[in-house]
């Protein structure tokens, strides 16, 4: 088991991608409470057949464990989804999906 | 020598290149859009003086949402964009998430947000015609989500 749960479905033409990831989401005000150092997702991209087909800068107001969706064209069934996230520490997780 | 400079070059452009393409990390490049403590001062911040039109932009999220720690929030647009923002005025930061959209890509984005308290959620959506598109939906709050 990974961090992340990916579903990744085509339907026509578009690929519908579910995903929920792990990750606390600490924002400031929370970390202040705990005494902790506030950490949160900070981006996240999607790739397929080396192309980008998600991009987004995050902010600390991502629910925890974040759950998000898109879709995209431009794959088939069987090629493969790769979703990255970085955090404020500088933690990178990498994990990829075959399309269904 | 310049053979050797020239290699060493050529491979520091090749390692820089495909980063840059298309993904854009908008909090280092734009870092005060996430300091803003308002909607008007994110958006100034990401995009500059704008005066966006209030049409193509569907924001869809529960008008009463239970739970403030994990609000689904659908943006949806059929315009051909470049970037699309979401801010907020609950948190006591106003900006939540700036996509940068591939060419032809979908706008067709849901995430779960957390809200303090009830607030109305804006989104800019910056076209690929260099205009600017908003959509808006408010919401009420029962139990905040940032208290933890």
């Amino acid at each position: 088991m990974g961090n992340m749960k990916i579903k990744a479905k085509l339907k026509g033409d578009v690929v519908d991608v579910k995903v929920m990831a792990k990750h606390d989401m600490l924002t400031y005000d929370q970390a202040k409470k705990k005494g902790v150092d506030a950490n949160f997702i900070t981006h996240i991209s999607a790739k397929a057949n080396g192309k980008e087909v998600y991009d987004v800068s995050t902010s600390q107001f991502w629910s925890k464990d974040p759950q998000f969706k898109f879709s995209f064209k431009g794959a088939a069934a069987g090629d493969k989804v790769e979703i990255t996230w970085t955090d404020l520490s500088g933690k990178t997780v990498t994990e990829s999906k075959k399309i269904k | 020598m310049d053979r050797r400079k020239f290699l060493s070059l050529s491979a520091v452009a090749a390692a820089v290149l495909p980063v840059s393409l298309s993904a854009i990390d908008f909090r280092a490049t734009k870092p005060d859009t996430w300091k803003a403590h308002t909607v008007a001062d994110g958006i100034k911040a990401l995009y500059g003086d704008i005066k966006p039109e209030e049409k193509g932009v569907t924001v869809k999220a529960p008008k009463v949402a239970s739970n403030g720690g994990a609000i689904p929030v659908t943006i949806t647009s059929d315009i051909s964009a470049k970037t699309v923002a979401l801010f907020q005025d609950a948190n006591p930061e106003s900006a939540v998430a700036v996509f940068s959209v591939a060419e032809g890509g979908i706008v067709d984005y849901m995430m779960k947000i957390k809200m303090k308290a009830s607030g109305k959620i804006t989104v800019i959506v910056e076209g690929t015609d260099g205009k600017f598109y908003s959509g808006s939906q408010s919401l009420e709050v029962a139990l905040g989500g940032c208290e933890g």
